[in-house]
């Protein structure tokens, strides 16, 4: 309560300067279950990073080790390059988003907003001050006397990330920023929460189950699978140049085929059809893999009716209707089943058709 | 269809309505009636007397401090037991509400045979450190405050605890975040999100204080509260007195609920249960050894009543008088319960009454939850109004109401005889334990989707068929516990006992109490233990009743 405001918080850069935020090798245990298994990553100031996985794949309980509600059994969490593993959330001065929000339903929203500022012992005419003006940045100026429960779920992420921002935090953490909206909403909050993260410069961590989330507001994305890392890098990047087969199963649609590796290029046979394919291979790779997938996806192969002399031969198992495409689901032999979209088209379910690949490249990886 | 229905409720509707007014409105009003009978003399007569003046003070003096001690055990009780980890926690916690099961004469008594002048710890104190006097008196204020709080923390432990199981522990994590330390996280987000559990329990606690009677009874010395003065102006005979002071009593109760109301007016919000957070192991070697330490001194508290109650039932009458334990020990005064026709008689008197009582509750209740729950008529409203309503009622002024009403067979003013016979206690039980019945069904048959009525009848089955297969067993698990609670009250129901019992329709509260004042010290105990020996045995029948059918 004493305490100077600057002298509560710990680690990190002096000077008010913003440092990258960097869990190294962390590993966090619950019994005999390891929820995340030596996972490191660096988000430098100013940059989005999305940590992507299904449930149940650690996202979370990092993204609370890097907030201090959790302390890793192994690896250390940095600021700035400042070991702050062991210090706790109230004195790292990070900004947190909870999934739900978590906003205090006994306090209005100004209140709310200031609370940060309020443990920090700002008087009172300056923390409204300030949280009137945080409101403001987040499209809610003149809401700071309503009741949470008059807010609706966008009103309410809204709170919540003026709520973190308002502390000047030396960085923001946000749990499925967006699961909570509907749709529509969703879209462009994407694109306000790209913006404002950006526009505060300092290194931001927010956890999805939603690629497409990812995709659309992060600089990198780190992805997570039963607790381990499996590849952190641009959305192009992890789209394009998948590390491995789980990476390109998760990301995006496609189906992996097994190829032979030539080096410069690779084979697929299906049917006793063979295909001559370019590839892209995953940074750092080594130049042949004994043992390699080709990822074919739904927009890099064509279909036609009827059956082509050097097309892959299938039957169309289901047909849907997407707007501007159509997604056809075909089984070709040897229990290969592929998606092909298509700008137009007169197959119907039950046709036989016949499928190639499009120029590529096409994402190869080891086996 | 939808007026057919509408009748139907009526039809329904019509008796329970009418039979609550008969029974809980009527007694009351003609109390406040009486109190009027010669104007404002009566009134005159209460404000002008000092005896009188001094027991209101003095029953809201120990209702709020009551509710303070209350909350002053149970809020950190709730804390430590809800949120740390350390070794007797789990000892704690299964004692914690043992108070609670001790029928509320049994409570003062053993606490008498602790602490009262000649009780055990007081005596040990008193040889211990060569005192020639016995170091305290259990008399006045604080002696009954200091049972209350004993008996009644247990509200605020299970409403705060509730209230802590259902906490967002992301509000409190947000907080945390946010840079609050952990006193700025309890001040601003935890104690203010868990008030209505406070506030709650606090209620209660105002209102079992309030209405209280055998601590102040047996304890009082020459201190007067509303509750005693009340049966001081009855037995006086001066009926008109009696009134004002019992209108006085449930005035009080009624300002009390209001007030509480009117202090938790702003809240709008809900605990959303999100589940609670873990609890946090104590790390800190001193810390842990100070907790065990004080957690084994609590529980001793806590279970040092009900031990001595069973041991004072093995002393032998008589003979217990300046040693710090009784003496000599002996089988006799359970002998003499179970062979004495006469000492037997409360035992079968309490059993069959709080039957009665219990299964005229469960008929009742059930037709008023079911209507109130599912059905939309014209007189709802009343209907949940006159539910509720007996809860706002001090027990005694229950009991004189009854007295006043239902001394005279007079069918124009519909009134019957059952002052003086059996029938008058099962009734005031009957009308205390509404309240307790019909909400506990009323939050069974809410789990229950509406729907499910619809389905049924158009299905093509019959009222009666939809009721017993469909809408009873929804209700099951409500009437079981309600009728459970039901009953354990009623057994060992005292406050309303005193004012209305007879000598042939005797409780075992009132056998208690006589054999006390004949300084039947075992006697009164074996009575004791054999009413905690119903509770349990009826907690147990309705637990495997419930096992068996669910």
């Amino acid at each position: 309560m004493t305490a100077a405001p600057k002298a509560r918080t710990e680690g990190g850069a002096d000077g008010g300067k913003v440092g990258a935020l960097a869990v190294n090798e962390v590993t966090r245990r619950f019994g005999d279950y390891t929820a995340v298994d030596s996972v490191s990553f660096e988000i430098g100031p100013g940059e989005l990073l999305a940590l992507v996985g299904a449930s149940g794949s650690g996202k979370t309980t990092t993204l609370r080790m890097a907030a201090g509600y959790e302390v890793p059994d192994a690896g250390t969490v940095t600021l700035g390059g400042n070991d702050i593993t062991r210090v706790p959330p109230e004195r790292r001065g990070f900004g947190m988003v909870f999934q739900h929000y978590a906003l205090f339903p006994h306090m209005p929203v100004e209140d709310n907003v200031a609370f940060g500022l309020e443990a920090r012992g700002v008087n009172k005419v300056d923390r409204l001050t300030k949280a009137r003006a945080a409101l403001a940045n987040v499209g809610l100026e003149g809401a700071g006397s309503r009741a949470i429960q008059s807010l609706s779920g966008g009103e309410q992420q809204r709170v919540a990330l003026a709520r973190a921002m308002v502390i000047e935090p030396r960085a923001l953490l946000l749990d499925e920023p967006l699961s909570n909206l509907d749709p529509t909403l969703r879209h462009t909050m994407r694109d306000d929460l790209r913006a404002m993260l950006r526009r505060v410069g300092v290194p931001a961590l927010f956890v999805t189950h939603d690629q497409e989330d990812a995709f659309a507001i992060a600089d990198r994305i780190a992805l997570l699978q039963k607790g381990k890392l499996l590849q952190v890098g641009t959305p192009e990047e992890l789209y394009h140049a998948p590390i491995s087969r789980e990476v390109a199963a998760f990301i995006g649609r496609g189906a992996i085929v097994p190829a032979v590796d030539k080096g410069k290029g690779a084979t697929v046979t299906i049917g006793g059809v063979a295909r001559e394919l370019s590839v892209t291979r995953p940074k750092g790779a080594p130049e042949q893999f004994a043992e390699a997938y080709v990822l074919l996806r739904p927009d890099t192969l064509e279909m036609s009716r009827g059956a082509g002399v050097l097309a892959w031969r299938g039957r169309v198992i289901n047909r849907r209707f997407a707007g501007n495409i159509i997604v056809y689901r075909i089984q070709l032999a040897d229990g290969v089943t592929v998606e092909v979209e298509t700008a137009s088209g007169e197959a119907r379910e039950d046709d036989n058709v016949s499928v190639s690949p499009l120029k590529g490249p096409f994402p190869l990886v080891p086996g | 269809m939808r007026s057919s229905l509408r009748a139907q409720s009526w039809i329904i509707a019509f008796p329970v309505i009418a039979l609550l007014l008969w029974s809980v409105v009527y007694p009351n009003a003609a109390v406040i009636a009486g109190s009027f009978e010669n104007g404002l003399g009566h009134w005159r007569e209460f404000a002008a007397s000092p005896a009188d003046r001094e027991a209101l003070q003095t029953s809201i003096v120990i209702s709020v401090a009551s509710v303070f001690a209350s909350l002053a055990i149970g809020i950190p009780l709730a804390f430590l037991l809800g949120r740390f980890e350390f070794p007797g926690r789990r000892l704690l916690r299964a004692v914690a509400t043992l108070p609670a099961a001790l029928p509320p004469l049994v409570g003062v008594i053993a606490f008498l045979f602790l602490y009262g002048e000649s009780g055990v710890v007081t005596r040990a104190v008193q040889h211990t450190l060569g005192m020639a006097h016995a170091p305290w008196q259990l008399k006045g204020v604080g002696a009954i405050v200091f049972v209350h709080a004993y008996t009644m923390y247990v509200y605020v432990f299970l409403f705060v605890s509730a209230g802590l199981e259902r906490f967002d522990a992301t509000l409190d994590e947000a907080a945390s975040g946010l840079g609050a330390s952990t006193w700025q996280r309890l001040r601003r987000v935890t104690l203010p999100l868990l008030m209505p559990a406070v506030a709650g329990s606090a209620l209660l606690v105002f209102m079992n204080a309030l209405g209280s009677f055998s601590a102040p009874y047996v304890f009082g010395g020459g201190l007067r509260v509303l509750s005693t003065q009340i049966l001081a102006s009855k037995t006086n005979g001066a009926m008109g007195l009696a009134y004002v002071e019992t209108t006085v009593l449930a005035l009080s109760a009624v300002a009390g609920l209001a007030l509480f109301r009117w202090l938790d007016r702003k809240r709008k919000y809900t605990l959303a249960s999100k589940g609670g957070r873990s609890r946090r192991t104590i790390r800190s070697r001193r810390i842990q050894i100070l907790t065990s330490v004080a957690s084994a001194i609590i529980v001793i508290g806590l279970v040092l009543p009900h031990l001595m109650v069973v041991l004072v039932s093995f002393a032998r009458d008589g003979v217990w008088t300046t040693q710090v334990l009784p003496p000599e020990y002996t089988l006799e005064n359970y002998r003499r319960l179970f062979s004495e026709s006469e000492l037997w008689r409360p035992i079968t008197n309490s059993v069959s009454m709080a039957l009665i009582a219990t299964a005229a509750n469960l008929v009742v209740c059930f037709l008023a939850a079911y209507l109130i729950v599912f059905r939309r008529f014209r007189g709802r409203g009343l209907l949940e109004l006159l539910v509720a309503l007996p809860w706002a009622i001090p027990a005694t002024a229950i009991a004189l109401g009854l007295a006043a009403t239902f001394n005279r067979n007079d069918l124009l003013t519909a009134r019957i005889l059952l002052v003086g016979t059996f029938w008058i206690l099962p009734v005031a039980y009957f009308i205390r334990d509404i309240p307790l019945v019909a909400s506990a069904v009323e939050s069974s048959l809410r789990q229950m989707d509406a729907s499910l009525e619809d389905a049924a009848r158009g299905l093509g089955a019959s009222w009666l068929l939809t009721m017993r297969r469909v809408i009873l067993p929804a209700a099951r698990p409500g009437l079981v516990a309600g009728g459970l609670l039901a009953a354990v009250t009623a057994v060992g129901e005292f406050v309303a006992s005193v004012v209305l019992y007879t000598h042939s329709n005797r409780p075992i509260s009132m056998e208690i109490l006589a054999q006390l004042r004949a300084l039947a010290f075992g006697t009164s105990a074996a009575y004791s233990v054999l009413l905690i020996f119903l509770v349990l045995l009826m907690t147990l029948a309705a637990r495997s009743f419930e096992e068996r059918v669910a």
